[in-house]
């Protein structure tokens, strides 16, 4: 399905390719569990967000909560998938202590959603469409706490039941690039969806990575599986890895084992974690406590009405509305934050049409450049939106220069305070009287004769003259201005 | 104080409406009623303390004229059903000393409406039995004897305490579940009415599962009156439970003598197996002549996958079954053996928490889910399911309004009779099964006895959530059998 090129590996027999497909788990946005009315909210003393239900008492049923069932849907609806209007919860049987029932409900054989797409942007303004297979609900498992007992571990039950979208996404990545521009797009597009926070340090968001090698073109290879990555960065270290190691062992004539493995991102290395032969038989069956899940096209189609822009759609839009080149309106669709940022500059604006574009650049290149290297986020960004917009309409009307602007940013991200008094204040505003400049310019050529002849000679040296100007004005004038009154005066 | 406990649910109501006793002295009457009756092994934990203590408070209720449907009448919980700070254990020993901190919605629904707890009752272990010989705190004994004979005989399963406790006076109604006949059969082998409703007609919150998809609660009591008195206070929709119907619950009691004039009573064909005893086939057509008799038509009928029913149930019942049971780990609550890695604690738990039958059908589910297997055996089980109900779909859709078998094809059996052979003892649940299978109420009424003595049931197959018509039909069948009550030997 990628329409880009993408990355080969060289090995001793000659290239190879790579097959990767990814399970994101992705923790549903929701005030209670899947299952039970129990609080979701992270970071609890152990065991106090617990219901009867979640700690798996004698006799408790499971009832599935509706906004979970919302969110799947939206969700489904934001990765354009078909979206099934019944769909059934399977038990996924197997016994460890952070499954208190014995068994996950998991949808096995009917998910919520079906098929769909999403489409990723790569290096280069390239993108490619990455299939997804299906999209499924089903419960989080508890915490097993190994370290609070020499001789014991401890099982923590708030996070048990939780409920986690599995999104699985066709085997059409085919390099860490595109698995990583996939993670961050599916992010994204959760985020904008409100269905998931995407908090991959507290665990919100964790992709399983399935990664075969094979001659381009040529049939699959067998797979592994990487568990439980939290990091976009450590997915490609994976993948990249991962890919090496098993070149490596077909090229030395042996086969690749179908194994879950672990990342260790500590020494960059994967680690076998079980054999195929190892692996559960899950003796999948649908729930018997639980009715099909059943809803309405109409249901569907309300949802669908609701859906907020997405990252796609306000790219386009950014890009028809303001003229903006397709990498800046990437980059200002990336995070939701950014987004709504750049649409709060927008809003504030005096003149969209005319200073869209502008204010784009100065939100990438100036705040993202300047957050960046402050190490903060657009969140806690110092200068506001209101602040910026302002900046914005002062050099778009010709108030300042761009030069001037900048030192104004300067100002408002230390002190603070309204653009426009400061301005005034301090006097920053671009001198617009040719009458005013005129003097100053006349000055300048009656000084410097010598400076003239080379003028005269040469054009380019006419930006001597300018950069005087500017000085003389504490850059407070029009540099073009000055180069036409220049010109008139050197007759250039 | 025999008179207290030889009442009916009906006439002890009226009894207590009228005030000639206190529900504290029909309590007491039936607490020394069970002290006296040990025996028989039909409680596995009395509450007199809290017995007492709600005999007093709907007393007081009573005073105002404040008491529910129930008000004042002492009942007797099947162990399988959560009550609150009160030991609940399946008759497992993997549950231990386990008290849950909530009540079943059925039994809340029971004390909302002004009933007393006596106890808690017997039952096979986590209800997987037809004798009530697997409960861990041994077997049950049926109060009633074979004539001439001190033969020790069951009294069916897994609900043995309940209709025990029923039949020998030491309740006046008790609460039990059906999986596969868990309620019918006990009834017919101690004479008592015992009640499966449709599914999703009683909630299953709060009790015990064995199998989710057949678990249903009803009543076992002394007559059908009582079992509908009953009823109306077991059933109705509950939130917490997504299986249950959302169907408002009909005065029950209602229908008994409506008149059954005009009825369509079916006899199917594939119920008469071969081999049956002469006279379980006697009783069968004095049932049906009772009921023509009260103006019902009898017509032959087929449900041709009734010989599928019990094979399919033992693969669907065992699955769910051992699924069910996974929650029994030693992590969280109940019995813990402990071993040297996680792995050896749950097999130490398992083996010593769970008895043999429990562990036979644990196996059995935990095969017939496995890869490989699973189409081969579950799937086609819940094939065979979906025809046996068309097979009942079929029938009604012909203008049948309910269907008339035999409960059982035997009457009671002695202790260890049938312990060798499982498959000896699954037949029990001949005629029973096919109900849970489907879905449908069904209602084991006694009818008669066999040569020895013995009482015998008839069981009626209604329309899903037509349990009315069961009740009318059953007082019918009820009026001709007469009432039976086991003479006292305990």
């Amino acid at each position: 399905m990628s329409t880009a090129t993408h990355k080969l590996i060289k090995g001793a027999t000659g290239d190879w390719e790579m097959v990767i497909g990814l399970e994101v788990h992705a923790q549903v946005t929701s005030k209670s569990k899947l299952f039970s009315g129990a609080s979701t909210e992270f970071g609890g003393e152990p065991n106090t967000h617990v219901s009867l239900v979640d700690a798996a008492m004698p006799g408790m049923l499971p009832v599935i909560n509706e906004e979970c069932v919302r969110q799947a849907v939206r969700t489904g609806l934001g990765l354009n998938a078909q979206i099934n209007l019944r769909s059934v919860f399977d038990r996924k049987n197997y016994f460890y202590p952070d499954s208190p029932q014995g068994y996950q409900i998991s949808q096995y054989k009917s998910p919520v959603v079906g098929e769909g797409e999403v489409t990723v942007e790569l290096d280069g303004g390239k993108t490619a469409t990455i299939g997804i297979e299906r999209l499924h609900l089903e419960q989080d498992a508890a915490k097993l706490l190994h370290d609070q007992s020499p001789s014991m571990s401890f099982v923590d039950l708030n996070r048990s039941g939780v409920g986690l979208m599995e999104i699985v996404s066709k085997p059409d990545i085919r390099d860490a690039e595109q698995a990583k521009a996939y993670v961050t797009k599916l992010r994204s597009i959760l985020r904008y969806l409100g269905t998931c926070d995407g908090d991959m340090e507290k665990g919100s968001l964790r992709a399983d990575v399935n990664v075969s090698v094979r001659k381009p073109g040529g049939p699959l290879g067998t797979r592994c599986e990487i568990k439980n990555m939290n990091s976009i960065n450590f997915i490609g270290q994976a993948i990249e890895y991962e890919a090496r190691r098993q070149i490596e062992i077909i090229e030395d004539g042996g086969v690749i084992d179908q194994e879950t493995r672990l990342y260790d991102p500590n020494k960059g290395e994967t680690r076998s974690m079980r054999s195929k032969e190892e692996a559960h038989d899950y003796r999948y069956f649908p729930d018997p406590d639980l009715l099909p899940l059943e809803f309405s096209e109409a249901y569907v189609a309300a949802l669908k009405a609701e859906l907020p822009e997405l990252p796609d759609q306000k790219k386009a839009r950014f890009i028809a509305g303001f003229g903006l080149s397709a990498y800046d309106a990437s980059v200002l669709v990336a995070e939701r934050e950014s987004a709504d940022f750049y649409e709060t500059v927008l809003a504030k604006l005096a003149d969209q049409a005319r200073d869209g574009k502008l204010a784009a650049n100065w939100v990438i290149n100036e705040l993202f450049g300047r957050l960046n290297k402050e190490g903060q986020d657009i969140t806690g960004s110092p200068v506001s939106a209101e602040q910026l917009a302002a900046i914005v309409d002062l050099i778009g009307d010709g108030t300042i220069s761009g030069k001037i602007a900048k030192d104004l940013f300067e100002i408002v991200w230390q002190e603070g305070g309204d653009p426009r008094a400061l301005v005034e204040a301090r006097g920053m505003k671009q001198v617009t009287d040719l009458g005013a400049i005129e003097k100053v310019v006349d000055d300048i050529i009656a000084a410097n004769p010598d400076k003239v002849e080379q003028a005269k000679a040469k054009p380019a040296a006419i930006q001597w003259f300018v950069g005087q100007v500017m000085k003389a004005s504490g850059g407070k004038v029009d540099p073009k201005a000055v180069n036409v009154l220049l010109k008139t005066k050197l007759g250039i | 104080m025999t008179d207290l406990t030889s009442m009916t649910i009906a006439e002890a109501r009226n009894g207590l409406a009228k005030k000639s006793f206190t529900s504290l002295e029909l309590t007491d009457a039936h607490l020394a009623a069970i002290e006296a009756a040990r025996s028989l092994n039909a409680f596995v934990l009395e509450t007199p303390d809290r017995a007492r203590a709600m005999a007093r408070a709907i007393d007081a209720k009573i005073a105002k004229g404040e008491g529910g449907p129930l008000a004042g009448i002492p009942l007797g919980i099947k162990d399988l059903f959560a009550t609150k700070d009160v030991r609940t254990t399946a008759c497992s020993k993997i549950l231990g000393d386990f008290v849950p901190p909530y009540e079943s919605t059925v039994t809340s629904q029971l004390w909302r409406d002004g009933a007393v707890m006596l106890g808690k009752l017997n039952n096979d272990e986590f209800a997987m039995g037809s004798s009530n010989e697997t409960s861990c705190f041994g077997p049950v004994v049926n109060p009633w004897r074979r004539e001439g004979s001190n033969t020790t005989l069951v009294p069916g399963g897994s609900s043995g305490g309940s209709a025990s406790a029923v039949a020998a006076l030491l309740c006046m109604g008790a609460t039990a579940t059906d999986t596969g006949g868990s309620i019918r059969q006990p009834a017919a082998f101690t004479a008592t009415v015992g009640v499966k409703p449709t599914y999703g007609r009683c909630s299953r919150w709060g009790i015990v599962a064995f199998a989710s998809s057949l678990d249903q609660a009803g009543p076992i009591a002394r007559t059908v009156r009582d079992s509908a008195i009953l009823m109306r206070s077991m059933a109705g929709h509950d939130p917490k439970d997504t299986t249950s119907v959302n169907r408002a619950v009909p005065d029950y009691e209602a229908a008994i003598g409506k008149s059954v004039k005009g009825m369509k009573i079916g006899i199917p064909r594939e119920y008469r197996l071969d081999g049956m005893p002469a006279e379980i086939e006697k009783l069968w057509s004095e049932g049906g002549a009772w009921l023509k008799a009260a103006g019902a038509e009898l017509v032959e009928v087929s449900l041709p996958h009734t010989k599928y029913a019990l094979p399919a149930y033992y693969i669907v019942a065992p699955a769910e079954a051992s699924s069910n049971l996974a929650r029994y780990d030693g992590v969280r609550y109940g019995l813990r053996v402990p071993g040297r890695s996680i792995g050896e604690m749950y097999e130490n738990t398992r083996a010593e928490g769970f008895g043999a039958e429990v562990r036979r059908r644990v196996m059995i589910g935990t095969y017939v889910l496995s890869a490989g297997y699973y189409d081969a055996y579950y799937l086609r089980a819940q094939k065979v399911r979906t025809l046996i109900k068309k097979d009942f779909e079929d029938c009604f859709a012909k203008g049948v309004d309910a269907i008339l078998t035999p409960a059982t094809p035997s009457a009671a059996f002695g202790v260890g009779e049938k312990g060798a052979d499982p498959v000896e003892m699954y037949l029990n649940d001949i005629f029973t099964v096919t109900v849970n299978m489907a879905g449908l109420p069904g209602i084991a009424v006694p009818a008669g006895k066999d040569a020895q003595g013995l009482p015998l049931g008839l069981q009626l197959i209604g329309r899903p959530f037509d349990e009315e018509t069961l009740f009318s039909l059953g007082e019918v069948v009820e009026q001709a059998a007469g009432r039976f009550t086991p003479p006292r030997w305990w």
